[in-house]
């Protein structure tokens, strides 16, 4: 592929705000689709919409072998080691309740579940609900001065022997990145059941989920150049078929009759309803595209861009960088001397520049950083120079009326 | 609107605008681009005295708005008062710019103010979206609950 046709790619790229031309910085929140997701959802629609694993016909045929296809595009960019370990779900916030969820009845009054004090709610809440129907303990891993997870505090709790350990792979706010192979086999050495969220890292780096070797891998389609309302949950066969199902009902079962049910066999047990159909179609359109990339390359030129994005605004000045290393993937947060979070995002704006201000759904991560929330400034392989060049001329605009 | 806590119908008469509704129009109209309206914005902020703490409570908290933003409404002699702020500078010069086109008004006439048209007036188009975070609709939503609540 010819990188300089990337950016041509994505469509939605192309516009201007007001005579600014669009500078998205908000790829962690969800990223842009090139033109053959979009055209491969389409095909669907247009052509092959059928239910699927259901009629005798052809179009169903034709829309299955594609849907199946995709589980085993993902069973092979994860690196999986069986097909059946791949589920399909809305997102990674259904991917962390099906298995919080799911553990119902494994856990008993009293048990401790380790979760990351940087962690999103969506790998805070299900947790918690968690504790609360069992009786289990929710306590935060704590962060080091410098925002990484504090590996000796972990080494403490894991004495507690927890039942659970969730972290997340890459931080959503900040885009530190945890060592998570090193941080699961010490877990597993404790018995731990082991959750990863790879929402912000599936993007922007490999993912070998035996190498980590987690219980549980989640993502999200949208973060992934993919579709919305598509996600993945990866688990280990044996973890994955012990989880109770969230959703029961059509799909799932093997007979069903008024003196009760069977259920199916994975990865359709956990599969209930009819499942987002062109959107995992249009998330095997992403793989695609992730795959045809010349991957180092590519790699390297994103973490050219974010050390640029952190260095240009280290270098404006008056500006706080939170959490800010140069191993970090995808995300850089900050803010502007002692201004509003919200006053630089609206300025921002009006320049077209896309970024998100807030507390980015991760309000005890802001509770330790002692923020009422920030600013995220977010990268994707579109990203370019003139992105951030135009990114630090808005910035100073920002500056100039706010200082 | 409800609250336990309340200014006292002094503070409420206290909030005076030194520009009328007009002359914000007029101001804003001759913005030469975005910079000239948002420092307007700013400079118009200033106007609203920051809210003593006792006042910065949850119960007076506008929903919606990635900032801060606290409302009181009281109604003296059939005109409705007002008295916000907001811990963001923008959102605080938005919030102004309501309350000139509200405060001392009568029921009816906030009834029938149209915010979306104001707004564009003023060169701000698009700020009451129910996607923006200012919370700005939840702001005029509020004003005109209160409103009717007390009639």
């Amino acid at each position: 592929m010819d990188l300089s046709t990337l950016r041509s790619q994505f469509p939605a790229l192309a516009q201007s705000n007001d005579g600014y031309p669009l500078c998205y910085l908000d790829t962690a929140a969800t990223s842009q689709k090139p033109q053959q997701v979009i055209d491969a959802m389409n095909h669907y629609y247009q052509f092959d919409n059928a239910n699927v694993h259901r009629a005798a016909h052809q179009l169903s045929a034709r829309a299955t072998t594609q849907y199946e296809a995709v589980r085993d595009k993902l069973c092979q960019l994860i690196c999986a080691e069986r097909r059946e370990e791949i589920i399909f779900t809305h997102g990674t916030t259904e991917s962390i309740n099906i298995v919080a969820n799911g553990l119902t009845s494994q856990l008993r009054q009293g048990e401790l579940i380790l979760i990351d004090s940087a962690a999103h709610h969506a790998n805070i809440v299900p947790w918690q609900e968690l504790a609360q129907r069992t009786g289990a303990i929710v306590k935060p891993i704590p962060l080091t001065g410098d925002c990484r997870l504090d590996i000796t505090a972990f080494d403490a709790l894991l004495t507690e022997r927890p039942a659970i350990v969730a972290l997340s792979h890459v931080s959503n706010v900040l885009g530190t990145v945890n060592p998570v192979a090193e941080l699961v086999a010490r877990a597993k050495q404790v018995g731990a059941i082991t959750l990863v969220d790879g929402a912000q890292a599936i993007a922007h780096m490999d993912v070998d989920v035996q190498a980590i070797g987690c219980d549980f891998y989640v993502f999200s389609g949208h973060k992934m150049y993919g579709p919305t309302g598509i996600g993945v949950l990866y688990g280990r066969f044996d973890p994955l078929d012990k989880l109770t199902p969230l959703m029961t009902g059509g799909e799932m079962i093997k007979t069903v009759s008024f003196s009760g049910t069977v259920f199916n066999q994975l990865p359709n047990r956990l599969e209930a309803g009819t499942p987002p159909i062109a959107e995992v179609i249009g998330l095997g359109a992403a793989i695609d595209f992730l795959n045809a990339l010349p991957k180092t390359p590519v790699r390297e030129a994103e973490q050219a861009l974010l050390v640029y994005l952190q260095d240009s605004l280290q270098d404006l000045g008056d500006i706080a960088l939170y959490g800010a290393h140069s191993d970090n993937l995808g995300a850089v947060a900050f803010n502007l001397a002692g201004e509003h979070h919200q006053d630089v995002g609206i300025l921002l704006d009006q320049q077209g520049i896309a970024v998100r201000c807030g507390h980015h759904c991760a309000m005890p991560l802001m509770q330790i950083l002692q923020l009422n929330g920030c600013c995220r400034a977010s990268i994707g392989v579109y990203t370019d120079k003139a992105d951030i060049d135009n990114f630090i001329t808005a910035m100073k605009s920002v500056k100039e009326l706010l200082l | 609107m409800s609250q336990l806590i309340q200014p006292s119908t002094a503070d409420f008469l206290a909030l005076e605008f030194s520009q009328s509704t007009q002359a914000t129009l007029a101001l804003f109209q001759q913005a030469n681009n975005w910079q000239e309206r948002y420092r307007h914005i700013m400079l118009l902020g200033k106007n609203l005295s920051k809210l003593a703490d006792e006042y910065r409570v949850e119960s007076a908290q506008v929903r919606g708005c990635e900032s801060d933003a606290w409302l009181y409404h009281s109604e003296i002699d059939g005109k409705h008062y007002f008295l916000a702020d907001s811990d963001a500078r923008i959102v605080k010069g938005l919030v102004t710019l309501l309350l000139i086109a509200c405060n001392g008004k009568t029921s009816a006439e906030i009834s029938a103010f149209d915010a979306d048209d104001y707004f564009s007036q003023l060169g701000l188009q698009g700020q009451l979206s129910p996607s923006r975070t200012n919370g700005l609709l939840a702001l005029v939503q509020a004003i005109k609950a209160g409103v009717v609540d007390t009639k």
